[in-house]
């Protein structure tokens, strides 16, 4: 079971790349001209867009992928780096939701306060968790964080003073206010920016933090510790790694992106009700398919993929016009939310269909997900380059 | 006393269900050594199934439910021809992602061919009950229990003597091991899902009789249920699975009659199963009947 468990996913090893040169770091944060550019060319797209896109459904949708990739980063720090599986992570977004509804809008603690809450609260959860992960591996983990949705949604419908029970709560009134910059009402480079806009930025400067923690850690001491737990957690501790120590901080981590993700997400949405643990399970998958169609085991990957995945319910919705075609042989719409005219699927049934494609499609044809592609591009394009000089030398 | 023995027996009635869930999951873990999420998609596809040939098409309903056996057979050996053969000799997880994305797809493609809502399955013993005492005795209770019995043996002599059985127990143990004494692992996965999703129509229709005959897709949420049932008995043993099911069928139905307690909140029986798979998981990692592992470096 746990040889080569996640293996074939995982980036390989890049022959184009020397470890160590002289004087250089052994991994630097940005590896390449390449991945500079790209970081440089992320952050401008992140600053502009919100300026030039004036569409709310846009600003939004943008926005809650964002908010999916902090915490898709820390799924794929527990997943891709460090080899446990989890189907409880919609639980921990629930659980910062519900927590800024309460002392965000409900006692207007500031937005430092209730994300500080947020994560540090998810951190304590992920961390009472971790020690499970210890015992269970492969299968059984999978089968054992379904018990966090279990236990979450629970919670949710019946601790009314906290969360409103059925009835939900609101996140509305929530502070968005860092000191001087408010991002519920912030203006830059003279133009007023609503509520939308700097919740987009938000979530995005949440996503460069959760990226710089994650880049940092895989590629300093403990990440190696989880990657080497990741490849094989016995030679591991043989070898003097503490996987106690490791597992549970890879959790509590992982935990606490997603906590603040979902206090932002939360926001975002303006009121929280509790999910069924069915749609609290396929959220969970989501962010699986999230971080495998992006590649998992690379922090790239886990953005590119929220950017793509994350916002698939809200644009099937939109576009749902162009999907709302004649089935021949069937006479019933495609996609539609007319429940009259019994279409195959409605945009939310539609969007979970996609998730389950894409995810069978890519562990099939492309289980590196996108930043494989990408990788081994280059890696032709360097070994074509390096064919090159080598026939120019005779 | 009335109440224990009522409850006992709807607990053990509700067991049998898991169990014939458990079982399904069993059968593709012993051959693959993978969880197949699916299942619970199984079993509500199945269960739609039996209802479109018997109710909808008035087959008789014994002849309907091994239509549908036969034919939910087929879409199990179909799904693993098409997504799960190629992933022979690749990592497990990896099947196991596959199924998670199956049970997405299978949930809505059941709702999108079954549209109309209130759908009603009607079965031989509808909602007859005998009293036995004090003690009312449901008549699905007891085909229910019939079956998970009647599969659960059908299970152990397969594993037990028959070649194909054999076979497959061999390649989850080890792939390359069994190819090479000439197994054919691909057949064993073949069979290994064909035979679980033959088994979830029988699970379905237990399932929906015992709510009464209404179909509903989320029917397979049960089976999320069952997960704890077969961990708990441990993973490669059907015994374990209906053992598993027992249990936790019973701790739901005990906590729904007895534990009453205003701060566990309304239906603290749905959290019941996970708290007490936990718990038996802390104490024996590898479930009460299943095989004890040593892990070598």
């Amino acid at each position: 079971m746990s040889r080569g468990f996640l293996r074939r996913m995982l980036p390989s090893p890049d022959p184009t790349r020397s470890a160590g040169g002289s004087g250089t770091a052994v991994n630097p944060l940005l590896p390449s001209a390449g991945a500079k550019v790209m970081a440089a060319l992320t952050v401008a797209g992140v600053v502009i867009c919100p300026l030039v896109l004036k569409d709310p459904f846009w600003i939004t949708v943008l926005g809650n992928a964002g908010t999916f990739a902090v915490a898709a980063l820390g799924l794929s720090l527990l997943t891709g780096f460090c080899g446990q599986v989890s189907l409880g992570h919609a639980a921990f977004l629930t659980v910062g939701g519900y927590l800024v509804a309460f002392f965000g809008a409900g006692w207007g603690w500031p937005l430092p306060a209730w994300l500080a809450l947020a994560a540090a609260t998810g951190a304590v959860i992920g961390a009472l968790v971790g020690p499970f992960a210890l015992r269970f591996k492969g299968n059984y983990l999978v089968v054992v964080t379904l018990a966090l949705i279990f236990v979450v949604t629970h919670v949710a419908r019946n601790w009314e003073g906290f969360t409103g029970g059925f009835d939900g709560i609101s996140t509305n009134r929530a502070p968005l206010a860092v000191g001087g910059l408010d991002f519920g009402d912030m203006s830059a480079f003279g133009q007023r920016l609503d509520r939308q806009q700097g919740l987009f930025y938000l979530s995005w400067i949440l996503v460069g933090i959760s990226a710089l923690v994650v880049r940092n850690l895989v590629r300093s001491r403990p990440g190696r510790a989880m990657q080497a737990i990741r490849d094989r957690d016995l030679a591991a501790e043989v070898i003097g790694v503490s996987n106690a120590r490791y597992k549970i901080a890879a959790f509590a981590i992982s935990s606490a992106m997603a906590s603040a993700a979902g206090a932002v997400y939360a926001v975002g949405l303006r009121f929280i009700t509790p999910n069924e643990p069915l749609a609290e399970l396929f959220l969970s998958i989501r962010f699986v398919a999230i971080i495998i169609v992006g590649g998992m085991g690379t922090v790239s990957g886990a953005i590119v993929g929220a950017l793509l995945l994350g916002p698939l319910p809200e644009l099937v919705k939109e576009f749902v016009s162009v999907l709302d075609v004649t089935v021949p042989g069937l006479g019933r719409p495609l996609v539609s939310d007319t429940v009259a005219s019994e279409p195959l699927f409605s945009t939310s049934a539609f969007s979970e269909v996609l998730f389950g494609l894409l995810l069978v499609l890519a562990l099939l044809f492309q289980p590196q997900g996108i930043a494989g592609l990408v990788r081994s591009l280059r890696i032709r394009r360097a070994g074509a380059r390096q064919a090159r000089t080598a026939g120019e030398g005779h | 006393m009335d109440k224990f023995l009522q409850l006992l027996l709807s607990g053990v009635a509700l067991g049998g269900i898991y169990a014939l869930v458990a079982l399904g999951f069993v059968v593709i873990y012993k051959a693959s050594g993978a969880f197949n999420f699916a299942q619970g998609g199984f079993v509500t596809l199945g269960a739609y199934m039996v209802y479109q040939f018997g109710t909808d098409w008035g087959l008789p309903f014994w002849l309907a439910l091994v239509l549908a056996m036969i034919v939910m057979a087929a879409v199990g050996m179909f799904l693993e021809r098409l997504v799960i053969r190629p992933m022979v000799g690749k990592p497990v997880f990896t099947v196991v992602l596959i199924t998670l994305g199956l049970l997405l797809i299978i949930e809505q493609v059941v709702r999108s061919v079954w549209t109309m809502p209130g759908l009603v399955l009607t079965t031989p013993w509808g909602n007859g009950r005998s009293r036995l005492g004090d003690v009312t005795l449901r008549h699905a209770d007891l085909w229910t229990m019939v079956s998970a019995a009647a599969l659960l043996a059908a299970f152990f002599l397969f594993f037990r003597y028959s070649r194909t059985g054999l076979g497959m127990r061999a390649t989850a143990l080890d792939q390359e091991a069994a190819a090479a004494q000439g197994i054919s692992v691909g057949r064993s996965f073949a069979v290994s899902w064909a035979v679980a999703a033959a088994a979830a129509p029988v699970a379905g229709v237990m399932l929906v009789s015992r709510g009464g005959g209404a179909l509903s897709p989320a029917i397979g949420f049960v089976a999320l249920a069952a997960f704890p049932a077969m961990i708990l008995g441990g993973l490669d043993s059907a015994g374990g699975a209906v053992l598993g099911g027992v249990l936790i069928g019973l701790a739901e139905i005990m906590s729904q009659g007895y534990l009453d307690v205003s701060w566990l909140g309304s239906n603290v029986e749905l959290v019941v199963p996970y708290v007490l798979m936990v718990l038996v998981l802390l104490w024996r990692p590898e479930g009460l009947l299943g095989t004890r592992r040593v892990e070598r470096v």
